[in-house]
């Protein structure tokens, strides 16, 4: 039952599709996976992207807000992409706010946006 | 129309299969995928409030219609603590768990209709309702 989330590294960025529901053991294993991923291969950019996503609840919001900062304090610079509208929605009400958050509408203007902040 | 089904909440497991029966039953409702993302996720908090706080607990499912209109109603039962300070608790960035504490503000304003009842030592039962419009 406990999947991990698979991480893929293209040159310095490393990609993450989340492709289910998470449940709680999950996110903190990708937590922990990713970190170790960013320690073993030096990349400074990570993206993360959540279309299939159709809902995101404060614990699962709270554990990508964490590792959204942890990415930050080990040099590496982070941005989510294919958040839903319904997403978008339910995250507001709720009362989340992901500030300082890199978004991008896809996986593609989301890597565009990646490589400008590492150029700079 | 009084459809109910429950999940036992124990485990961390069980808030996942609260939230899909949850979402089921919100499609088959009929509602949009807005509303089904607002009900699924209410419930994934209340369900977690009863496993982080109670322990254990149950979470409620049943379809509503009433005056032409349909709905879903939740209740999020538990045995627990009981809920020692109303206001702290549903007011936004209050937590005890470490936590976003955005659950039970953030599920009222998800949901049309809020009602909690709780007793300390007895425990706490948590209603909502959402109406398809």
């Amino acid at each position: 039952m406990n999947m991990r989330i698979p991480i893929l590294k293209l040159g310095e960025t490393l990609i993450v599709s989340i492709q289910w529901e998470l449940d709680d053991q999950t996110a903190i294993q990708f937590q922990e996976d990713l970190l170790n991923k960013m320690h073993a291969t030096t990349a400074r950019g990570v993206l993360i992207d959540l279309t299939p996503i159709d809902f995101i609840d404060s614990f699962i919001a709270k554990v990508l807000g964490d590792v959204i900062n942890m990415s930050r304090l080990m040099g590496a610079k982070v941005v989510i992409t294919g958040i839903q509208p319904a997403v978008a929605i339910t995250l507001i009400e709720l009362g989340i706010r992901l500030e300082n958050v890199m978004t991008a509408l896809d996986l593609e203007n989301g890597l565009d946006k990646l490589h400008k902040e590492l150029e700079d | 129309m009084d459809y109910r089904s429950s999940v036992e909440i124990y485990t961390e497991w069980d808030i996942v299969a609260a939230r899909q029966l949850g979402r089921n039953e919100a499609r088959k409702i009929g509602f949009g995928t807005v509303d089904q993302a607002r009900i699924t996720t209410a419930i994934s908090e209340l369900a977690r409030n009863i496993y982080l706080y109670a322990g254990k607990g149950k979470i409620e499912i049943e379809r509503l219609y009433e005056n032409g209109v349909f709905g879903i109603l939740i209740i999020a039962s538990d045995q627990g603590p009981g809920i020692a300070d109303m206001r702290k608790v549903m007011s936004d960035g209050f937590t005890t768990s470490g936590g976003l504490g955005a659950g039970m503000p953030g599920v009222r304003r998800l949901m049309d209709e809020f009602n909690v009842e709780s007793e300390l030592n007895v425990g706490t039962t948590i209603t909502a309702v959402k109406w398809l419009r």
